[in-house]
């Protein structure tokens, strides 16, 4: 792999910055169902994307996972304005983009690039490997005409391509080496953020670890920050220090790499990560014992009420289906969104979301309670969270005769248990 | 699908009536007068003379209330003055100005002659075609299959008339290999009704045939592989079977909708055919109406009845598309 | 419910137990395909044997051969656009050359065939209930409405809801993992000896991979019939396979028992697939380590060892062996059930050393072990 720090000028800020470089809150995308016929009325919406918020710092990576139709790729598109959100909002350090019109979105565009999954139909046939990775350098007129060759070669000399192939045509490259030039052409104006939509999906087994690496070694490099989409949870694993899981249009747990593959809170999360065949199971023989999922992923055109993972949850009690679960924040840097989250088999029998709704068991609205659920949409992770280990041993009804504005201390984590360091 | 086919008919519908009004607004307010024909069709055509008929045409009223008599008159009899009264009964497409008849009238005794044509010529061309396409597809690369498809070819690069007209002078005239050509109705004498079109059917169906061949081969090869047909032969599906009732299934759809087209065409009446095999049909009818003097109620009626006729004929094709494709039919 | 299938069809029929005969025999198989570039060898000198009840998987990068020379098992390459030589032996009966009446009796009968995509490999225009029908009447003498009853049930088997209500749905009405199973029900439907599944989850998503690989399995289990699982997930193979064999470039390169080859791989481009792919629980640290280069032309394979021009260990074998002479297929280092395809002489000891280092550090000692014990002759590894 061949990354050359003199080609191409990095754009790392030393300092890190308070502000994250993204910040998406309650992003919306809802794809309107329209009938056939002369006039064709919307007679339903698709909620493909429905309320996600998460932050993405400078020079890290988010990623993003997901079965097929959760709505990654569609949060991706959303970010990167190729397509408009239905509502919430997107800043770009601190500048909200996702109202911007597309001569003002200009600028930004240089910011937010985006690496296509499908290498063979994401670069035009007939035009040379020189200009698809020279085009964004004219449209945006970064270098000067005479100087654009030169920034070619570099590129391709960075993503590890030979720069005096500037010349061939897309097809005498193999699927590999196409997303590499995919990804000069996202290099190409330095962009602080890059959303990779299955970078590595339609490449052979032993050609992805090579694109990972690149990838990795450019971000180590210009310090880009990548919003990683896939469906491989190891390549995401691997990538990505902070992860996000997606059922269905909603973000249903989102930390840090840790925390998510060894202690999953979400039953969707334990049953993904459970399906994930592993090669070392082969020292053991035979197959691992897996959490079934039965069905299919529902219709995000007529989610479940409540939370949408019910229909397939073995965890599955009344409330379920009558609150929607906030996406609560249970650690440091933890959040999920369900009312008994917890560590596989020792998962909470009370609900632990019931202070936050303000309901009791059953899901009922209670009265006099002062709901808190709203704030929770906030992207980030604040300094206090609520503590679910003490929590699981609460199993009596919520008492309603409590004030509803003093919490009991043990629901919130306490001052030197529950402040980052 | 019930709400598709309303949907599909009302728009239709909308179709015929938009075309009517162009066709009508075309003829009536373009820059010939249409009171000019009728005019000198009478002797000596003078001022007041084209004053009058105009006056008593409706000429000078606006053109809405024209189109509104005219629209009127498929409903209801009317009466038209060209000269003298005509009666019109319903549906009243006008009243000839070359034969002062009544335009329907003429319409229906020249269609069975054009239809004849037509369903006769369709028939072969269509099962030849088709039969043609799928044998080469099936034996794609052969020599069988490479002359078929330069065969094909060739037959397409000689014009249609040309083709017709040589057949006509040695199949007919010269060898009598052909019973003489013309148009007797089916009701009066079946045999001669079949004898006198049997040429103009064949050379339809061999002309067109050729061009079908080609579109089922292609459209056959493209899905003999697909996945779906490695299936069928993986099941232990015989290889005719897979051919025909597997591949033919699906590689027959989008011939359907050019068929539609092109059958609506011949419908509309074949210039050619008509005058070449001497058959009066709706096509010599159009032709004849269009030059001097023009039969303005005629030119109106043929181009609304192609009209009508593509118009049908797509919502046929989408009917039948719907049978064929579930994909389309359960959406 | 489980046993309809087993006790109707094999009532009167030995079922041969695991380790018995051996139901289909690969031998020295080529296919080779004419076209305009060229002569593209998709499959070179293949020998494999795949026993009732045993699961064989195939594994190795597109374009390796694994799908061109399962589809030569049933006969599914056109005679007039292809090249075959070698034999395949069907319970006995030889496939090549066989007559398209021999073939069809065997196709869909004996041996059945999953796809990759079910919803490209389905057809479009026919119900999901008429396709299965369809299967079981070309070899069963039945009725139409017999053949539904049938479908009907097979669905069933297979899991999906409301079989009766369903069957009549067209496959675009079904979702991808009901799609793989009414393609694994139609499969099953003359209840075959052996099934070739053919990618059967690479296009689906985890969960439903998971449910799919369930449903394999626990059919074999009830049927007994032997299965050909091709995929290049390892974890897949490991998961399901009794046996594997590596495919590259068109040939057999490595084969042994699933726990044998995995935990001992002695062929670098089987290192390479190990290590080139993280796993959920490897460190995050450690960088991948991919095979350099690209997978090889078929039009003109490398000479010698068809993996040389990727593979990091040539410079340890004498003289230039690697480029100039095609290794044969023997056992290496650790007994007559493992083969290899390489001319490293102590691979285990490269691997131990070398390669799991990187990839799994904790199982190094172990694997010494293990390879001490081999070489003293008292630890074979027979795991089946
Ligand atoms: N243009 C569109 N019109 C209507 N629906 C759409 C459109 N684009 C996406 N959708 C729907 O939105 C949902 C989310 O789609 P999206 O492409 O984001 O999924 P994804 O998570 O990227 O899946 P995959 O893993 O298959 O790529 C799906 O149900 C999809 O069918
Ligand atoms: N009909 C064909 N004509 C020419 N080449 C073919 C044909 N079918 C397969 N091949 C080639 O044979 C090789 C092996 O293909 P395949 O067995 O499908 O690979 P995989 O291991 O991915 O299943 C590939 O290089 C492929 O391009
Ligand atoms: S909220 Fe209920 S249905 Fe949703 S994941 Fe949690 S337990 Fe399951
Ligand atoms: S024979 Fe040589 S080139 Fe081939 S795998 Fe072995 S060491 Fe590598
Ligand atoms: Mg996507
Ligand atoms: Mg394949």
């Amino acid at each position: 792999m061949t990354t050359q720090s003199e080609a191409v000028p990095t754009t790392v800020s030393a300092a890190p910055t308070e502000q994250p470089l993204l910040e998406v809150t309650n992003l919306r995308k809802y794809f309107p169902v329209k009938s056939s016929g002369l006039v064709r009325r919307t007679i339903a919406q698709v909620q493909a994307v429905d309320g996600v918020s998460f932050q993405v710092p400078a020079g890290t990576s988010l990623g993003l996972v997901g079965e097929s139709g959760c709505g990654k790729s569609t949060t991706g598109r959303l970010i990167t304005r190729l397509l408009d959100p239905t509502s919430g909002s997107m800043k770009f350090e601190g500048h909200e983009i996702g109202n911007l019109s597309p001569k003002q979105m200009l600028p930004y565009r240089k910011e937010i690039q985006m690496i296509f999954q499908d290498p063979y139909s994401s670069l035009n046939p007939r035009h040379t490997v020189g200009t698809i990775v020279g085009t964004p350098l004219r449209v945006h007129k970064v270098v000067p005409e005479k100087q654009v060759l030169n920034r070619v070669r570099e590129l391709l000399e960075v993503v590890g391509l030979n720069p005096e192939h500037y010349n061939r045509y897309p097809s005498e490259f193999s699927g590999g080496q196409r997303q590499r030039i995919g990804i000069a052409r996202a290099l190409a104006l330095q962009p602080k953020l890059l959303v990779a939509d299955e970078p590595v999906s339609a490449l052979d087994v032993s050609i992805q670890a090579q694109v990972v690496n690149l990838l990795t070694d450019l971000q180590k490099e210009f310090g880009v920050a990548f919003l990683f989409i896939a469906h491989d949870l190891a390549v995401v694993r691997h990538f990505c220090p902070e992860v996000a899981v997606m059922y269905l249009g909603k973000i249903v747990e989102i930390a840090d790499r840790e925390t998510l593959y060894n202690r999953p809170h979400h039953p969707y999360t334990q049953a993904l990560l459970s399906a994930v065949p592993d090669v070392k199971q082969a020292a053991v023989g035979g197959r691992r014992e897996r959490i079934r999922l039965e069905g299919d992923v529902p219709s995000p055109v007529n989610p479940p009420s409540g939370c949408r993972f019910r229909t397939r949850c073995w965890m599955a009690k009344d409330i379920c289906a009558k609150q929607e679960p906030p996406l609560l924040q249970i650690g440091p840097k933890h959040k999920v969104a369900c009312h008994f989250a917890g560590e596989y088999g020792a998962m909470p029998t009370s609900p632990i979301t019931l202070n936050v709704l303000g309901v009791d068991q059953e899901g009922t609205p209670v009265a006099g309670a002062t709901p808190s659920a709203e704030d929770l949409n906030e992207p980030g992770f604040a300094d206090t969270w609520t503590d679910v280990e003490t929590l699981k041993g609460n199993s009596a009804p919520m008492a309603t005769s409590l004030p509803s504005d003093s919490r009991p201390a043990s629901e919130v984590g306490s001052e030197d248990r529950g402040t980052r360091s | 699908m019930a709400g598709f086919i309303i949907r599909r008919v009302i728009s239709s519908f909308l179709v015929v009536v938009l075309t009517s009004m162009f066709v009508f607004a075309l003829f009536f307010l373009g820059p010939s007068n249409p009171a000019g024909p009728v005019c000198e069709a009478s002797g000596k055509c003078t001022a007041e003379r084209l004053a009058l008929i105009e006056e008593q045409m409706g000429l000078n009223e606006s053109v809405v209330t024209q189109y509104g008599a005219f629209a009127k008159g498929i409903f209801v009899d009317r009466t038209i003055t060209i000269g003298s009264e005509y009666e019109c009964d319903a549906p009243c497409l006008g009243i000839s100005y070359g034969t002062r008849g009544q335009v329907t009238d003429e319409l229906l005794e020249k269609y069975p002659a054009t239809l004849s044509i037509a369903i006769g010529g369709a028939m072969i061309y269509l099962t030849l075609g088709v039969l043609l396409g799928v044998l080469a597809a099936r034996w794609r690369g052969t020599a069988a299959d490479r002359l078929l498809v330069g065969g094909s070819l060739l037959v397409s690069s000689v014009p249609y008339y040309l083709f017709a007209l040589l057949a006509w002078i040695f199949l007919t005239l010269q060898w009598s290999i052909f019973p003489a050509t013309g148009y007797t109705p089916l009701t009066e004498n079946p045999g001669a009704w079949f004898a006198g079109l049997l040429l103009p059917w064949v050379v339809i169906g061999v002309t067109f045939s050729t061009q079908y061949a080609r579109f089922t081969r292609g459209s056959m090869v493209e899905t003999l592989g697909e996945d779906y047909i490695r299936t069928a032969t993986a099941k232990g599906v015989k290889s005719n079977k897979v051919v025909f009732k597997h591949g033919l299934r699906a590689a027959i759809v989008p011939i359907v909708t050019i068929f539609g087209l092109d059958f609506a065409a011949l419908l509309a009446g074949t210039v050619f055919t008509e005058r070449i095999f001497n058959i009066n049909g709706v096509g010599w009818w159009a032709l004849n109406s269009i030059q001097s003097p023009q039969d303005f109620p005629v030119i109106t009626a043929t181009v609304l009845v192609s009209a009508v006729l593509v118009v049908v004929a797509n919502l046929l094709v989408d009917v039948i598309y719907s049978f064929l494709d579930p994909r389309v039919r359960m959406s | 419910m489980t046993d309809f299938l087993t006790d109707q069809q094999h009532a009167g029929q030995p079922t041969p137990a695991p380790g018995g005969e051996d139901f289909l025999v690969v031998e020295n198989l080529s296919v080779q395909f004419p076209t305009h570039d060229g002569l593209v060898k998709a499959v070179n000198d293949l020998s494999y044997s795949v026993k009732m009840g045993e699961t064989l998987g195939i594994v190795g990068e597109s374009g390796s051969g694994k799908s061109v020379s399962s589809m030569a098992v049933l006969g599914l390459h056109d005679i007039k656009r292809s090249r075959l030589t070698g034999s395949i032996r069907v319970d006995g009966k030889e496939i090549i050359g066989a007559s398209e009446q021999t073939l069809r009796k065997i196709r869909g009968n004996e041996v059945a065939m999953i796809f990759q995509d079910p919803l490209t490999a389905l057809h479009p225009f026919y119900s999901v209930g008429a396709q299965i029908g369809e299967a079981y009447r070309i070899h069963h003498d039945v009725s139409k409405s017999k053949a539904r009853a049938k479908a009907i049930e097979m669905l069933d088997r297979v899991g999906i809801p409301q079989a009766k209500s369903r069957v009549d749905d067209y496959p675009h009405q079904f979702s991808g993992g009901m799609r793989q199973r009414a393609m694994i029900a139609m499969a099953l439907v003359n209840d075959p000896k052996l099934i070739i599944a053919d990618e059967p989850t690479t296009a689906l998503d985890v969960t439903v991979q998971a449910q799919i690989l369930d449903l394999l399995q626990e059919l074999q289990r009830d049927f007994r019939s032997a299965i050909i699982i091709i995929t290049h997930d390892l974890g897949v193979v490991a998961e399901m396979a009794d046996e594997v064999l590596v495919m590259y470039a068109g040939r057999a390169v490595e084969q042994g028992p699933t726990r044998e080859l995995l935990t001992h791989p002695e062929m670098p481009y089987t290192w390479g697939l190990l290590s080139s792919m993280p796993d959920v629980t490897a460190s995050t640290d450690a960088r991948l380590v991919p095979i350099p280069g690209n997978p090889p032309s078929l039009l003109n394979p490398p000479t010698g060892c068809p993996f040389h021009p990727r593979c990091p260990h040539v410079d340890k074998v004498p003289g230039d062996l690697c480029r100039t002479e095609l290794p044969e297929f023997l056992p290496g280092q650790r007994g007559t059930h493992h083969l290899k395809r390489c001319h490293l002489v102590n691979p285990d000891d490269i691997y131990a050393t070398e390669v799991l280092p990187e990839i799994a550090p904790d199982l190094v000692e172990l694997t010494l072990a293990d390879n001490a014990d081999v070489a003293h002759g008292d630890g074979m590894h027979g795991e089946r």
